[in-house]
């Protein structure tokens, strides 16, 4: 068998051999004792390239895209619109085949994107100090915890129980490590003491709605001490007043949003902000702006004594990657934006939601759960005739719409139902037809 | 090939520079519903500032800026214990079908079958590849691997009431993530010596080891590029005094189809889908690091693993689990990459990937062992280690060696790492290289090596063909700028 991407020809390995002076490759892992070397493995037999295309069509044929029907699924996950310029750029292989820029003399084109990307971060959020990108936005949220930890020497974590679960359940994880309890708080009942190290929140919340007072959570946890960590949704802030402007300590989220597919959950993109005053401590790669010999300006990974290969197990976290080629999707996107675009996209999702939650709440049966300002998410009570809402959504399946995800654990017959610039009017009519049908007129 | 006008500081020249305002890159709809009011200016912000680009200067900005990276598609990029080895094109092609980039993570499980089945068969086979039992596809990273790893040990130790067990061991040539990782995880790191032949030093281990070690972690081959032949032994002095064998599979690349971790007496590894399979580096991750445990740490795994109920696919809570690592399942997009390059390869495959590894390190090992010294004089695996040490007697220090390598068209090897070699050259060539690109490589050290007796200045002035020269790093870390702003007076 002849791979395509291994070179070597029996006659090189046979001169390469002789050159290393042994006889035969099995003498260059004599170190491995006998008793551990393998016999046979359960692979598959090898596939050509054309036998592979086919395969992995017929796994990828298994599936359902979403693009193929109408879609209001959100949940942390979200469906927006991808100008080609980022697939473009990003599948550029001088970019999508680098690793991390440790020689920055042949890497600035990695790093300068680094260094835009903490500038459209920073800009986003109304924060002074960005890092190059993290995991997800779960983990940036769990890492900015961690940070307050450290910054605070205090040994609690409270969230706001309106922090998308699956955010609190890794900000949990990752509280285990370092021995931290973790207190979850409703926002109407704050029970902040000097032991916590932080509150974080989520804006708009899980449920699609902003914090009706953050004004007065930001008062209560400054006044106890701690940090205020707001996980916000960046296409959202194409409209809305930046955490910024609010008092936040930590700014973090996902920036899948930003120009990258659902990909089935990931690879997504951990968004990291901070005050300047806590640059030190903050987790992840970070870019700065330098010069050479010569005058040119240029840009190396900077302020590394924070990071694992430099400060080991005294590191502010172990993170190596800074999730590049996601930033420089989220990179391009905002630029391809810019400005007037990104405010505009925001604007679109709201207007949209809001058609599509104003239909729905006027049909028998339904109601929205919640009242106050909502983004492009809301939460629709389903009438009982409906089954429910898994019952619902495998009526809207059938009839090829995509629907909301369940919330019944939190709102009693809750459907959490997202609606983007993706989905067109005539979208919102046939599921506000459907529902109306589903419902059974109750 | 013109690269266009001269432009005299690229790099001084930002997206936020270029442009008007008024430009915009994208189209977007017309609003097609009847509008909202917008709630009060208090919950609105006053402007954005973002670029306002052309397309046109858009693309060309970022492509001139592509032009600024070195990487494995444009030459031999031989960064130690990064395993730089081509990405395949066809997985750039299979990873973008719309059948897996358009799959929310929430929507039904009876409409991401497909999906589901691709993991399991990759959880299998990965699990196989170890000689281990069960696998999680969750971790993002090699780093968040290691994390969670870590916490199935504390986890696991936790519920047989052996909370006492506060510390992990970590060999002195171990990668800045296990120390770094084994302290987010709650435990006091202790630094094992390695002995004179780079291996561990089996009785500072044994001094170490009591009953208040958790756990050591292990790199094998270890960072030096060396099997360690005493493993056996090391598993069994760790088990036998209650603590686990953890492995960094950093180096995997070595082993395919050669040796398992599993049958070495190892009970956790970590796995680099972007080293050992293939995926691209993407300048700096998306990576993907998968946790292969032995069956008694399996309810440990964190949520969700896919598991198979009857003829369908189902992702499953392991009942004892650390919880959730991420947002939702893992780096499903590099996995699929992942999946591409097993069903490539085969059983034959695997094997031809670690034997051409493993000569072709050995080839530069035995091409430049004159001129450069050799601190472990013994055959290697997947990567050689170097010193620069008898290059520094001469003025000419390794950092200044690798910068001279660019000059010759090639990336730098990793240096200054592993730490207990002086002046360290670590270069990891992979399979994916021809005898003729490593004889260019070897012919420039040797090069440079004779330059650094004949003429050091060109070495320590290097380099001196890149885009711009050494950048000033003291300055950037005393005066950080970390951002753009907007220069005062330059508004329009």
């Amino acid at each position: 068998m002849t791979l395509p991407y291994i070179p070597n020809t029996a006659a090189d390995r046979q001169a390469m051999l002789a050159a290393i002076g042994v006889g035969s490759v099995e003498e260059l892992f004599a170190d491995i004792p006998a008793e551990f070397r393998i016999g046979e493995l359960g692979l598959p037999p090898a596939l050509s390239e054309p036998e592979l295309v086919r395969e992995l069509s017929a796994l990828a044929g298994r599936n359902r895209p979403v693009d193929g029907m109408p879609c209001f699924l959100g949940g942390g996950a979200y469906r927006h619109f991808i100008p080609s310029v980022v697939g473009e750029v990003i599948g550029r292989s001088e970019f999508a085949t680098a690793y991390t820029p440790y020689q920055p003399e042949i890497s600035q084109g990695t790093l300068q994107t680094i260094f835009e990307f903490q500038s459209m971060v920073c800009e986003l959020t109304a924060m002074d100090v960005a890092n190059a990108g993290m995991y997800d936005g779960a983990s940036a949220l769990a890492e900015a915890c961690l940070m307050a930890a450290a910054i605070s020497g205090r040994r609690r974590i409270a969230l706001l129980s309106t922090v998308h679960p699956h955010h609190q359940a890794v900000v949990r994880t990752y509280a285990f490590g370092r021995g931290l309890a973790v207190d979850v708080m409703p926002p109407d009942d704050l029970a902040l003491s000097e032991e916590h190290a932080c509150l974080a929140v989520q804006q708009p919340n899980f449920f699609g709605y902003f914090l009706p007072d953050v004004e007065a959570l930001e008062r209560a946890v400054h006044a106890a001490g701690a940090l205020f960590i707001v996980s916000a949704d960046p296409i959202s802030l194409g409209l809305f007043r930046p955490p910024g402007e609010y008092g936040a300590d930590v700014v973090v989220g996902d920036g899948q949003s930003l120009g990258s597919p659902l990909n089935f959950g990931g690879p997504y993109l951990g968004l990291f902000a901070c005050r300047q005053q806590y640059l030190r401590q903050m987790p992840g790669r970070i870019v700065g702006r330098t010069s050479d010999a010569q005058g040119r300006t240029g840009y190396v990974l900077t302020m590394q004594t924070r990071e694992q290969h430099i400060r080991r197990e005294r590191a502010t976290s172990n993170i190596c990657t800074s999730q590049q080629l996601v930033a420089l999707a989220a990179t391009v996107y905002l630029a391809a934006m810019g400005k007037l675009g990104l405010r505009q996209v925001a604007e679109l999702c709201y207007h949209k939601a809001h058609y599509a939650a104003q239909r729905i709440a006027q049909l028998p049966g339904y109601a929205l759960a919640f009242d106050g300002l909502f983004f492009k998410e809301f939460v629709v009570r389903c009438p009982s005739a409906s089954g429910g809402p898994s019952e619902l959504n495998r009526a809207l399946l059938e009839r090829c719409i995509v629907g909301g995800l369940d919330v019944s654990q939190y709102v009693e017959n809750g459907v959490l139902l997202c609606v983007t610039e993706m989905n067109t009017r005539d979208e919102i009519d046939r599921l506000v037809e459907a529902l109306a049908a589903i419902g059974g007129g109750a | 090939m013109s690269d266009g006008p001269r432009q005299a500081d690229i790099g001084a020249r930002l997206t936020f520079d270029l442009g008007k305002p008024g430009r915009t890159a994208c189209s977007l709809p017309p609003c097609d519903v009847p509008e909202a009011d917008l709630p009060p200016p208090s919950f609105l912000r006053r402007e954005i500032n973002l670029p306002e680009l052309s397309q046109v200067e858009l693309v060309r900005y970022f492509v001139a800026l592509s032009r600024r990276n070195y990487s494995v598609d444009s030459g031999f990029y031989p960064l130690g214990s990064c395993t730089m080895k081509y990405n395949p094109k066809v997985h750039e092609k299979l990873a973008c079908l719309p059948g897996f980039t358009s799959l929310h993570p929430l929507q039904p499980l009876a409409t991401v079958q497909g999906a589901l089945a691709l993991m399991y068969d990759l959880q299998r086979w990965l699990a196989d590849i170890t000689g281990l039992d069960a696998v999680s596809l969750a971790p993002a990273a090699g780093a968040q691997g290691e994390l969670t790893g870590i916490l199935m040990i504390k986890a696991y130790l936790a519920d047989r009431g052996e909370e006492g067990r506060s510390r992990v061991l970590v060999p002195d040539s171990a990668h800045g993530t296990n120390p770094a990782t084994a302290a987010m995880g709650g435990f006091e790191v202790v630094t094992v010596a390695s002995d004179g032949q780079g291996n561990t030093d089996t009785h500072a281990l044994a001094s170490a080891l009591d009953d208040g070690v958790a756990a050591l972690m292990l790199t094998l081959p270890n960072t030096l590029g060396l099997f360690d032949p005493n493993i056996g032994r090391i598993a069994e002095m760790l088990h036998r005094k209650g603590a686990l064998l953890y492995g960094d599979g950093a180096n995997l690349n070595a082993l395919l189809g050669r040796a398992r971790f599993g049958d070495m007496g190892f009970d956790i590894v970590h796995l680099n889908m972007h080293k050992t399979f293939s995926t691209p580096h993407g300048g700096g991750g998306p990576g993907s690091g998968p946790v292969v445990v032995k069956g008694y740490l399996a309810p440990y795994l964190p949520t969700p693993v896919v598991a198979k109920e009857g003829e369908g696919f189902v992702l499953a809570t392991p009942e004892r689990s650390i919880g959730r690592v991420g947002s939702f399942y893992g780096h499903f997009g590099v996995l699929v990459r992942a999946y591409a390059y097993l069903r490539t390869l085969g059983v034959e495959g695997l094997r031809q990937v670690s034997d051409n590894a493993v000569i072709n390190a050995n080839y530069v090992l035995a091409r430049l062992r004159q001129a450069y010294h050799l601190p472990y004089d013994r055959r290697c695996m997947h990567e050689v280690v170097f010193s620069g040490s008898r290059q520094r007697a001469k003025g000419v220090r390794t950092l200044d060696i690798a910068k001279r390598l660019i000059d010759y068209g090639f990336h730098p090897p990793t240096v200054y790492f592993p730490l207990i070699v002086d002046e360290a050259l670590m270069i990891e060539p992979t399979e994916t290289e021809s005898k003729e690109a490593l004889d260019a490589f070897c012919d420039a050290l040797l090069a440079i090596d004779r330059e650094a007796e004949e003429e050091p200045q060109v070495v320590k002035e290097a380099p001196h063909t890149a885009p711009v020269g050494r950048l000033d790093e003291a300055t950037a870390a005393r005066r950080p700028v970390l951002r753009w702003r907007r220069e005062v007076g330059s508004e329009p």
